[in-house]
């Protein structure tokens, strides 16, 4: 719409130039005078139904024949105030339009909608949810009353209704702003939310036969302005004005939705999606959002562990990259391989390529990940980094080489293999084979069967756990932020790679891993010029591929139609 | 609920009137249709008329549960609906309810703003209050099954339902 032609509006006194077309509430957004609103969403349409959004408007009134526009002190045409107010969320500006959103008569309108909303709502805010984070107890705060005046009984609605297997209702706190009923309908096309009943009665529900169980059910937890849809996983859990948010990246797959992380005193409790409109809108899947919980799994490893008979016994840091070190150094120049793991970073990643150049690798790969992709957000590529290791470790066809590794080591030419990340026995390969090798070192977040046959067992960091980079299916370099420290001794694996690389080049490697990125940056085309700092909260663009984003496609399409904001 | 072809038929002449990617359109007549045939729309209902127009069931649990005239609960064999706005209220149109509950042996004290109906024991009639039925200068009026009656005093119930039988 840049093209297109502009139009004075004044907000609140100022007169400011907005896009034609633009609505209300955004142009008094763009003045900074924010406008309450319960229903409206930029991402969905405007039915206009909370009426938290009412503002004084006015516009120049049209002068009698032969005359002149009166005119104010800075040129513009005097503004003839309507006596009513309008919803500031589902109407156009217009040129010479102001809008009062902080007058009188505003102000009384959103006491009388507050007062409304109230009447029937519980005054359960300690033990809801959503508390901390409720637009309706932020408002109530702001523009109401601060007492009721409504002496009757409340209406008794059904309070803790599962209304599908992610997601809670409590219909007394609801609002009916109808945010759910449109994302599910306008953006997932799974139209199962609706309000039965009228009047007081009025419910939200959903029809026995089709209850919200779709892939994207918890986006509507996010968008409910009050605590009447909470998520099974989260209710209860903590008090939301606890935790710390960490910017990051959902790293379930090659999507890289933008998110926030929920966390407390080293523990995760929830995640949420983070607004970006070149990655995942302002929404992202519930297998992803929920794919955080093997983070906090007993089965962590959290010390290095090395072979000792059948079992595994713990050793201290230095010991165990020394031993891996001098178990891989032995079979230098083509008698090892490295498995690394396309859930790597791409400092990561870059460390292992260094440490398979030195070493003189026979070969390094990584895992493929194959899955189903939805039309939605959710990637077939069900690795984050794909797009990154195919960059850093010049890998034309990702995979492809795992076959020859696998052969290698049952024709013993491939004696000594690092596996970073990756559980082999998951990947194509046997136990037999691996227990041919004469050295296997593998670092590993869970105990698993790889770990078990490896002679030194490394303890990695998930991925809310340590800082990085990786490049999204449609070629986007993002960051991943620390949440969360590691368990028990468990390290950033940048950091583990790091020691192998100087024990085994002898170099002192660099300080940080801001430094890798440079380092990488220099010899990696892809990233030239970039640095870790450059890719700030929303990413860059770094790499052109054809790929598409088919919520993002539907979603401009909205926009040109005029049904959302976007 | 059983679907005779004559039903179907009918269903599907009145969704031949919209367009055809306005399907929605025939929710209501689809509705009032199964409500004249069964007297009232249960949950293979609803169902039903989803399927037919290729809606979702909420969407037509909506309209069912918005309309005060669209009943979920089975009827008695006649219904009757006595007005309660303004006009009949002040007309004395409950004393009139009262009346023809005593007559009819139907009890009241389980009806709820989500069960509005009410039925008598030999299933003969049911009732339930409605909205104005538009006749304000002659209440209290009622409506059994689809006839008018005026001046529904409650002198006047007991030869009203003999009518009924």
């Amino acid at each position: 719409m840049s093209e297109e032609a502009t139009v004075n509006v004044q907000v609140d006194g100022t007169w400011i130039q907005v896009p034609k077309g633009t609505r209300m509430i955004e142009a008094c957004k763009q003045a900074a005078a924010e406008v309450p609103h319960y229903c409206y969403h930029p991402k969905l349409t405007s039915p206009g139904n909370c009426r938290m959004c009412l503002v004084e408007m006015g516009m120049p009134p049209r002068p009698a024949p032969g005359e002149e526009p009166e005119l104010d002190k800075d040129g513009h045409a005097k503004i003839g105030w309507m006596p009513r107010p309008v919803i500031a969320c589902a109407n156009t500006v217009a040129e010479g339009m102001g809008i009062r959103t902080d007058s009188p008569l505003t102000r009384e309108c959103r006491e009388g909608v507050m007062e409304f909303l109230l009447i029937n709502h519980p005054l359960d805010c300690p033990i809801c949810d959503q508390a901390g984070e409720c637009t309706l107890q932020e408002y109530s705060v702001e523009h109401g009353k601060g007492e009721s005046r409504f002496l009757e009984n409340k209406v008794k609605k059904p309070k803790s209704v599962e209304i599908g297997p992610r997601i809670r209702l409590d219909d007394e706190r609801c609002v009916l702003c109808s945010r759910c009923v449109r994302f599910t309908r306008e953006v997932v096309d799974d139209d199962v939310l609706g309000f039965v009943d009228r009047g007081s009665h009025n419910v939200l529900t959903v029809h026995p036969d089709r209850p919200l169980a779709n892939n994207y059910s918890l986006n509507t937890v996010d968008i409910c302005p009050v605590g009447a849809l909470t998520s099974e996983d989260f209710r209860f859990q903590m008090r939301v004005w606890f935790m710390r948010e960490t910017e990051s990246i959902c790293t379930g797959c090659a999507r890289g939705c933008n998110t926030l992380i929920g966390s407390r005193e080293g523990k995760i409790y929830r995640q949420t999606p983070r607004e970006n409109n070149d990655v995942n809108s302002a929404w992202m899947c519930d297998e992803g959002r929920l794919g955080f919980h093997y983070l906090n799994s007993d089965a962590r490893l959290t010390e290095p562990l090395v072979k000792d008979g059948a079992g595994h016994r713990p050793i201290d840091w230095p010991e165990a990259i020394r031993r891996a070190a001098e178990g891989l150094a032995k079979y230098r120049g083509g008698g090892l391989a490295v498995v690394a793991s396309g859930r790597m970073t791409n400092e990561e990643l870059y460390l292992a390529r260094t440490l398979a150049e030195t070493l003189g690798a026979a070969a390094v790969d990584i895992v493929k990940r194959e899955g189903e992709g939805d039309g939605y957000l959710v990637h077939a590529d069900k690795n984050p980094n794909t797009a990154g290791a195919r960059a850093v470790l010049k890998l034309r066809s990702p995979g492809s080489k795992l076959k020859a590794i696998k052969k290698g080591i049952e024709d013993g030419s491939i004696k000594a293999l690092l596996v970073l990340g990756e559980n082999l026995l998951k990947a194509g390969f046997e136990e037999g084979t691996l227990k041919n090798l004469k050295f296997l070192v593998s670092s590993h977040l869970l105990a698993n069967p790889t770990a078990k046959l490896s002679h030194v067992v490394l303890p990695g960091a998930g991925f809310a756990e340590k800082r990085g980079s990786m490049v999204n299916a449609t070629g986007r370099l993002q960051r991943l932020n620390k949440a969360v420290e590691p368990p028990g001794d468990a390290r950033e694996d940048w950091e583990t790679l790091q020691d192998l690389n100087r024990a085994v080049d002898g170099l002192d490697g660099v300080g940080e891993i801001a430094d890798v990125f440079a380092e990488m940056a220099e010899r990696v085309s892809a990233f030239k010029g970039m640095s870790l700092s450059k890719i700030g909260g929303g990413g860059v663009h770094l790499i052109d591929t054809d790929e598409r984003v088919p919520l993002l496609e539907r979603e401009a399409e909205r926009v040109r139609e005029g049904l959302i904001v976007g | 609920m059983e679907v005779s072809a004559e039903l179907e038929a009918k269903a599907d002449e009145y969704i031949g009137h919209y367009p055809d990617d306005q399907r929605r359109s025939a929710s209501l007549p689809l509705l009032h249709l199964l409500q004249q045939e069964f007297g009232h729309i249960g949950e293979d209902g609803v169902r039903w008329v989803a399927d037919k127009l290729g809606l979702e069931p909420i969407n037509v649990l909506e309209l069912v549960t918005f309309y005060p005239g669209l009943r979920q609960k089975a009827p008695g064999k006649y219904h009757i609906r006595v007005c309660r706005t303004l006009s009949c209220a002040m007309a004395g149109c409950h004393e009139t309810m009262d009346k023809i509950c005593q007559v009819a042996g139907i009890d009241r004290s389980g009806v709820t703003h989500h069960d509005p109906i009410a039925i008598s024991e030999d299933g003969k009639f049911s009732i339930e209050f409605a909205e104005c039925l538009a006749s304000c200068g002659t209440g209290p009026v009622c409506l059994v099954g689809d006839d008018f009656h005026e001046g529904v005093t409650p002198e006047a119930v007991g030869e009203l339902l003999e009518k009924y039988d």
